[in-house]
């Protein structure tokens, strides 16, 4: 058999398999916090809880109303934006004017409510949710068996990614929200109604956080903890890639993703605190992020 | 002159920055077709009163008529839907966008506006850069950028704070040319301008402001007779 530094071939390009699918979860996570912090200038602690909530509306549509996951995957980023907006509208509106920190504060004690509910009414322990009958199985490559599903995450996940990037570098309403990110009273000046787009991106950004968590629910299992596991290791993500960059925080998501799965075969000990390490390292030498931009 | 040509209509305006008090009882008039120059010293609120015809100050209160429209209640964005175009003082020229997508920005507020086509004729080097990023153009182009991308959008009073500031005088020229060429075309022109050669020859009315109010009003014919007092009062 095959061996890469006394590895496996198949080991190794299994755990490379989950460092992106891992990576998908980091990229479409911290692109959704670094669209967010751009607009609103808010760190929005909220975002592992609306993944989780978005992984939940999947369960309880296919459990309460029998919405397979395909239309899940269409339904609930659009009701997890919706609950988005109605956060922004009742609550993060009053807080731009003020320091970062508000903002931070505000949406973290979103985060443990919104986890607490579900909590209470589901429990921790989790609940399963079936992969959809199209995704069940694997595909043969030869060197190694490919989780259907686990292809599906990466290639949806990029898909979602790139779109997004796509509509925010290179379309006319993305030229809007890269205008109304540098300066905001100036564009609002020119007609463009500001205070709507700015709603409207918070939805956004915590629908790509709802679609992250209907694509986690098959992959793990449905848990009221599953986003403040995760989005602590986002949150090093968006540091290390650097708040400002759309197209940054996507590579860097999947780096660190790769990096983690190789380090699982390689040290595994490090394995769950790598990404932190690089967080320190990072900082120590480039302290606004591979990415960023000074702001 | 009646209400009905009026393009703005300014009355006992106060406008504030946070705590401090810029605009004391503000009184201008503006009429369709006029270009109306703002004078005064550095700080006496000048640039304020445009900030504050569009709602980018703080607390405002007293009356903003624009075409006989009350605006004082409302936000920035309808406000230059009703057809202000403005040109900030700092130009305002955006990073993350390209030369053409800040040409391109500010949507249509009515028709009328001129086209690409017709702005690059008027400013040529802006169609060379078009794909450069905004803030690489050079002062004298931005400037350029900064007023052609008003042009487009439709709006007929435009609001220009300091736009031959730190430029090259054959720049300064041109920016005077394309002045003459929108007041010959009947826009609605409000100057704010240090530069007092500037913009003496191009405005039809001129309105002195001083501590946040307009203490003397000028028009193009009094300007011989009035020179001491206007040498005395800008230091000119």
């Amino acid at each position: 058999m095959t061996e890469i530094f006394g590895v496996p071939l198949p080991a190794l390009m299994g755990q490379l398999m989950l460092g992106l699918v891992n990576g998908s979860f980091y990229a479409i996570l911290s692109l959704g916090l670094a669209v967010i912090f751009g607009m609103l200038n808010i760190i929005n602690f909220a975002h592992g809880a609306l993944y989780m909530m978005g992984a939940f509306f999947a369960w309880m549509g296919l459990t309460y109303f029998g919405i397979g996951y395909w239309w899940a995957l269409l339904l609930v980023p659009l009701a997890v934006g919706v609950v988005g907006v109605a956060i922004e509208r009742s609550m993060l509106r009053w807080l731009y004017q003020l320091d970062h920190l508000y903002g931070l504060l505000l949406t973290f004690g979103l985060a443990l409510i919104i986890e607490g509910l579900f909590r209470d009414q589901y429990g921790a322990s989790g609940l399963p949710y079936e992969i959809p009958e199209q995704l069940t199985g694997a595909f043969n490559l030869g060197f190694m068996f490919l989780p259907k599903y686990r292809a599906w995450v990466i290639a949806a996940s990029l898909t979602v990614c790139f779109a997004t990037w796509f509509l925010i570098e290179k379309t006319r309403l993305g030229a809007y929200l890269r205008a109304a990110t540098e300066n905001p009273r100036l564009t609002q000046a020119f007609g463009i109604n500001v205070p709507l787009m700015v709603m409207l991106t918070y939805g956004f950004g915590v629908a790509l956080a709802g679609f992250a968590g209907v694509l986690a629910a098959p992959a793990f299992q449905v848990n009221p903890l599953m986003g403040s596991h995760l989005i602590i290791v986002v949150f090093a993500v968006v540091v290390i890639g650097g708040m400002g960059s759309i197209l940054g925080s996507i590579l860097t998501g999947l780096a660190l993703g790769v990096i983690e799965g190789l380090t699982k075969v390689f040290y595994p000990e490090v394995s769950a605190t790598v990404v932190f390490i690089i967080m320190v390292a990072v900082l120590m030498i480039r302290p606004r992020g591979l990415f960023g931009k000074e702001k | 002159m009646d209400a009905r040509t009026e393009s703005l209509r300014i009355a006992g305006l106060h406008a504030f920055y946070g705590e401090s008090h810029i605009l004391h009882g503000m009184d201008i008039v503006v009429h369709r077709g006029e270009c109306v120059s703002l004078l005064g010293r550095n700080g006496a609120g000048r640039t304020t009163t445009l900030r504050a015809i569009l709602g980018l100050t703080g607390k405002r209160s007293g009356s903003i008529m624009l075409n006989g429209r009350e605006t004082i209640g409302l936000a920035p964005h309808r406000i230059a839907r009703l057809g202000v175009g403005y040109c900030p003082e700092e130009r305002g020229i955006y990073a993350s966008l390209s030369c053409e997508e800040n040409l391109l920005l500010p949507p249509q507020v009515d028709s009328g506006g001129m086209s690409v086509d017709e702005i690059y004729a008027m400013f040529p080097n802006l169609k060379e850069r078009r794909h450069s990023q905004g803030t690489r153009l050079s002062g004298g182009e931005q400037q350029m950028l900064a007023m052609a991308r008003i042009l487009r959008t439709g709006a007929r009073l435009l609001l220009l704070d300091e736009i031959s500031e730190g430029l090259a005088p054959v720049i300064v020229q041109r920016l005077g040319e394309v002045i003459r060429h929108l007041k010959a075309k009947g826009y609605t022109i409000l100057l704010v301008e240090q530069n007092f050669r500037f913009a003496a020859p191009l405005a039809d009315r001129m309105y002195v402001i001083e501590h946040g109010r307009a203490v003397a009003e000028i028009a193009q014919h009094e300007l011989e007779e009035k020179r001491e007092f206007l040498q005395e009062f800008l230091g000119v």
